[in-house]
Parts: C-alpha cells; sequence; structure tokens
C-alpha cells in the first residue's frame, strides 16, 4: 500500500493509507496511529485512526509541518513489520430488528429513500440478494464486526464486517440525509455499520435498536463510569437479535444498573482470519460464552 | 452568581476548548473566536483559559448575584448596565443586582461575556466547554435558558474597571471576507477548472452557520474527475472511504456546497474534502454571519504559518497593552 500525505491547514497531516477500505488498510492505520503514539512525538497533540486512513493534529509552533510529515513517514517501515495481531475485546450487543422507533422515524423521511414503498430492512434485504427479512438478519448478526473507526458525534462507532469482501453487506446512503434518527440505532452505509450514540442527523439505512447506551456524558450508566464512550478503534461487536419482550428487560436492568454487555478479551490474528475467516469469527465469538 | 433573565438565541459556556477526544468523536468545541475570548479574559484579569459566555447574533440579559468586573469582546453587540451604554473591549465594574442586557448586533456575530473570576461550571474532560450535539460540558450540556442561575469563580483580584483593548487590536470582520486556505486532502478529485472556480467564486454564507460548522452558497457547482469508485466509499462522485476531517477542513457534498468544519466539529465522514481553511482565520469564521460574502483564496503552507505567527503577535500586543 502507498500512503498519501497531506496537510490539512497548518494544524493536521492527513495520511490515506488506501482509497478502497480493506482489513489490510484498517490494521495499517491502526499499526501506523499506534507506532506514531509509540514515538512520542513531541508538538502531536491528538491521533486519530478511521477506516483506511488516519490524522495526526500538531502544533506548528512545536513541530515544523515537513519535519513531523518526515518523522510519520519514517515509521512506515516499522508499521509495516508490526504483527498484524490485536490484542481487543469482543462485546455483544443485542438488537430490536425491526423496532417501531426507527420504524417511526423511517416513515416520516420515506420521500427521502430509494424505495419510499419498502422498508430499510426489506430494502436491504432485496439489494444484497437474501430471501427476505429474517436471513439478511441472520447474517448481519451472524458475524462479527470491526470498530474501524469511532467518530462523526461522540463516541459512535463504524463498523466493518468481518466476512469475505463478496459477503459484505452494502447500502446505499438514503437520498437525502434525514434530520433525525433515534438513538442507538444500529445503520449501515456503503459498506459501513454504525450504532448513533446520540439522537441527531444521519444518512444511513436504519435497521434496528439497541437497548444498550454507548455515550453517556453524565457517566451514570455502570459500564460508562470509567469513560462516558464505550467503543474504541479496534474492539469487535457480535450483534445479537432480540425481541421485544429481551428489550425491554435489558432497558429496565440497564436503567437500574444491572446490566453490562457481555464482553470478553480477545486476540485478533489478521492472517488466521484471511485464511478462515468463519473458523476465526467462530472462535471469536466462543470467548463470548467461554 | 449570574442569573439569566433572558437566554439570547444560542448563549454557551466556552473555554479554550477540550483538546485530546477527536478519536472518540468528541471535538475541540470552545470559543469559536478565541482571539477575542482571550481578551475578554484578560480584560477582567482572568487567566485567558477561563470559561465565559459566548453569546451569537443576539444577546443574553443576566442579573449579577455579586460585584464583578466585566468585559464584552468579539462582535460589536452593544452592552448596556441597567439601560446604560457600556464600551465594547473594556473592562467595567458591575454591582450586586444590576442587569447587563444588549442591544441588537452591529457587527460580527458572536460575542464574549467575561466576568472575573469566570464561569464556574463543572469540568468536564478537561474543558468547561459547551458541546451541545454531545451534551457534554457547560451548563448541564446545553445552551443557557431563562432562570438558569451560574455560579461565578473567585476573581484573581487583578481585575481593575477602565482598562480596554487598543482599537487597532480589535478585530471586526470586513464586509466581503476572504478565506486563505491550503489545499490538499481530496483536492485531486476535483477538476482543475472546479478548483480554479472553487477560488473565483464569490461565495455566501449559508443560514446554516453553526458553531460545527459554516455551509457557503453562491459559486459553481464542483465537478469531479470521473472514477470509479474504490469499495467503501459510496457511489456518490464526492464520497471517500469515511475518514478524519481536520478542524478547518472544506467538504464539498455533492459538489454542491462547501462546508467549513468549525470547533464543535463532526470528527469524520465520507465527503471529500478539498482543502483546509488555515489556522490564523479560523476566529474569523466565527464572526461570519449568514449572507456574508465570501472568497476562498488559495496560500502555501509558508503563507500559513506567517499568518499564524501574525495572529499570535496581535495577541501578544494585547496581553502587552493589559499588562
Amino acid at each position: 500500500m502507498t500512503m498519501r500525505y497531506s496537510f490539512g491547514g497548518d494544524e493536521h497531516l492527513f495520511v490515506e493509507v488506501a482509497e478502497e477500505m480493506s482489513l489490510d488498510a484498517f490494521f495499517q492505520s491502526l499499526s501506523m496511529t499506534k507506532a506514531v503514539r509509540d514515538a512520542a512525538i513531541a508538538g502531536v497533540t491528538e491521533i486519530c485512526p478511521a477506516n483506511a486512513s488516519f490524522q495526526v493534529k500538531f502544533d506548528p509552533d512545536v513541530i515544523a509541518p515537513d519535519d513531523l510529515l518526515a518523522l510519520v513517514r519514517g515509521l512506515e517501515t516499522q508499521a509495516d513489520a508490526a504483527e498484524k495481531v490485536l490484542d481487543t475485546r469482543i462485546i455483544e450487543i443485542p438488537v430490536l430488528y425491526g423496532d417501531p422507533w426507527t420504524h417511526e422515524t423511517m416513515m416520516r423521511f420515506r420521500e427521502r429513500h430509494q424505495d419510499p414503498t419498502s422498508t430499510d430492512l426489506a430494502y436491504a434485504a432485496r439489494v444484497n440478494g437474501y430471501a427476505d427479512e429474517q436471513a439478511f438478519i441472520a447474517a448481519h448478526a451472524g458475524s462479527p464486526w470491526f470498530v474501524s473507526m469511532v467518530g462523526f458525534v461522540a463516541g459512535l462507532p463504524f463498523l466493518y464486517q468481518m466476512v469475505e469482501r463478496a459477503k459484505q453487506i452494502e447500502v446505499p446512503k438514503y437520498l437525502r440525509p434525514r434530520t433525525d434518527t433515534p438513538k442507538l440505532t444500529i445503520g449501515h452505509g456503503g459498506c459501513f455499520g454504525a450504532i448513533y450514540s446520540v439522537r441527531g442527523a444521519g444518512g444511513y439505512q436504519m435497521f434496528g435498536i439497541t437497548p444498550v447506551p454507548i455515550y453517556d456524558p453524565e457517566q451514570k450508566i455502570s459500564y460508562l463510569r470509567d469513560f462516558m464512550c464505550f467503543c474504541r478503534p479496534g474492539d469487535i461487536l457480535k450483534f445479537r437479535a432480540i425481541d421485544r419482550a429481551e428489550y425491554d428487560q435489558i432497558s429496565a436492568e440497564v436503567a437500574d444498573g444491572t446490566w453490562a454487555p457481555p464482553m470478553a478479551p480477545t486476540r485478533f490474528v489478521l492472517a488466521d482470519f484471511l485464511q478462515d475467516p468463519a473458523g476465526t469469527n467462530a472462535r471469536l465469538v466462543e470467548a463470548l460464552h467461554a | 452568581m449570574l442569573e439569566v433573565i433572558k437566554p439570547g438565541l444560542a448563549t454557551t459556556v466556552q473555554d479554550l476548548g477540550r483538546p485530546g477526544y477527536y478519536h472518540l468523536g468528541i471535538p475541540l468545541s470552545g470559543g469559536m473566536d478565541q482571539y477575542a475570548l482571550r481578551a475578554a479574559n484578560l480584560l477582567v484579569g482572568n487567566d485567558e483559559g477561563a470559561a465565559v459566555l459566548e453569546a451569537v447574533f443576539l444577546g443574553p440579559e443576566l442579573k449579577f448575584g455579586r460585584d464583578a468586573i466585566v468585559a464584552v469582546t468579539g462582535a460589536d453587540l452593544p452592552a448596556k448596565l441597567d439601560g446604560s451604554a457600556q464600551p465594547g473591549w473594556t473592562a467595567f465594574a458591575v454591582k450586586a443586582g444590576q442587569v447587563l442586557s444588549f442591544d441588537f448586533l452591529k457587527r460580527g456575530a458572536r460575542a464574549y461575556i467575561a466576568v472575573s473570576g469566570g464561569i464556574d461550571v463543572p469540568i468536564a474532560l478537561g474543558s468547561r466547554s459547551t458541546y451541545l450535539l454531545g451534551a457534554l460540558g457547560g451548563l448541564e450540556g446545553r445552551a443557557l435558558r431563562a432562570g438558569d442561575r451560574l455560579a461565578l469563580g473567585a476573581p484573581a483580584g487583578a481585575a481593575v474597571a477602565g482598562r480596554s483593548v487598543p482599537e487597532a487590536l480589535r478585530t471586526l470582520p470586513a464586509k466581503e471576507v476572504t478565506l486563505r486556505v491550503l489545499v490538499g486532502l481530496y483536492w485531486h478529485r476535483i477538476t482543475e477548472a472546479a478548483g480554479k472556480a472553487f477560488f473565483g467564486d464569490v461565495w455566501k454564507v449559508a443560514p446554516e452557520a453553526d458553531r460545527i460548522a459554516y455551509r457557503f452558497r453562491g459559486g459553481k457547482p464542483l465537478e469531479f474527475v470521473p472514477r470509479t469508485p474504490p469499495f467503501g466509499a459510496g457511489s456518490d462522485p464526492s464520497n471517500i472511504v469515511d475518514s478524519c476531517y481536520p478542524y478547518g477542513s472544506v467538504q464539498v457534498p455533492g459538489g454542491t456546497e462547501p462546508i467549513v468544519l468549525h470547533r464543535d466539529a463532526v470528527s469524520g465522514g465520507g465527503y471529500c474534502m478539498v482543502g483546509t481553511v488555515i489556522s490564523a482565520d479560523m476566529d474569523l469564521i466565527g464572526q461570519m454571519q449568514p449572507h456574508t460574502k465570501t472568497q476562498f483564496a488559495t496560500v502555501t503552507m509558508e503563507q500559513a504559518l506567517a499568518a499564524r505567527r501574525d495572529r499570535a503577535a496581535a495577541l501578544q500586543a494585547v496581553r502587552d497593552s493589559l499588562a
């Protein structure tokens, strides 16, 4: 991969690892941001990994832009040599697919959709070649997803489906963005999934909703007391389809402070995955239920 | 204590901002015109980074619970104390029980109201700044409302009424603004003709101009270089695989309306950016009203850094004049 370097004004160095998305590009971006962090370059104030790119914010009063560029470029070899192994965690996220709240929102913005007579789920199932919504949901909840970037708004994870490219779910974004999306909507646009951490504008197709808050600025949710954002780049999420009764039960337990998402530490080895995606995923998911 | 009688349009508590969390989607926030914010604090004897009120377009009405020194900088939003006019960019004394209000905005967009001791709201992730989208910081993560009560910090004791920032150092935006841009990022995605038009056309600030971003209208739509969309980017020619967005970056969804991200920026997304407004011009954006005629001018990194040094020198001159 040939990285492309560009300055974002006088305070940002922007690096495109690859023009197209892939697990390789994502790992390269993670390795590079780790190398930049480890290098502890004076003047670097923020390091932000993205899907297939990353960004370094710096203070040009401390380090000259070209000096920073040379230092970061010099880390490419080290990042290339880094083992494509990630010690991370796998987290199960229950999802009420086809829920009433995203349905209501979807109907309000129907004229902005490619297929106003369909629902987002039915449309996504159809354009991805699934027989019906159930088969689509089984695929969506069937394999884990990488948190390949956190951002847009506070704590919102971009999710990259861990399957061969031919099997990846792809849907266009709404023709025109909605001005509203329920909080904790499970969305999808292009090849990326997302969980809307807060209510707000959005253009992704809406498939369902999770009862699991992932952003809490007041830090009252039991598992968000240490930090207000739940997801971090490199996390692995696994969806599980639930019904309304379980949705209500988990919501109540979250409010009580008695529920936290099931999670387990795990190690992801890129080479293993590329050789046997299904087998690797099965082992990852086993860790959740060990 | 400050009692909010009228909140203004979208008055928020802001300081220098909240660096360090952009990788989790939490932007800098902080005053959009950092120069005016720092000057306001210096005038009332505060630390430059103390929390102040940022009022946009319409001022609040505030009743003071204790004596204080106050200064209003930034936009020309004339202050009145119990109805009598107070000069801008100048420290004035307020007695407990007096009411600070404002006349209609004359020029600029955002005024900074500093009170000796600073606005004392809880610190969230190292800052008192309000981030509205994330309901974080400031007063309960939101804009002020009538009836709110704001605590004040203990004054440092150095505040003196009557001090003012010299006229020459008061920055006010012109009727027509030029924003300097360093091209880059995904500049190669637009055609050469589109690039020329971007800098040649006169744009206008759209009504959608807030702390997240300023949108511009009126120029010719930008044409993109034809391509096969890269996997994951999306089918629109302006789509990219979702990336980080630098502060000040100029994105062009659909090629029609350039959007410049500011201090409450969305941290990333899938629209191609053609360049970035240089750091020296970011304060200026915070003072632009809708409909302001705007041109973008291309500059080199050397010019961007020189402009940055000029800004730093102006701020140092403010410090020296008030020392």
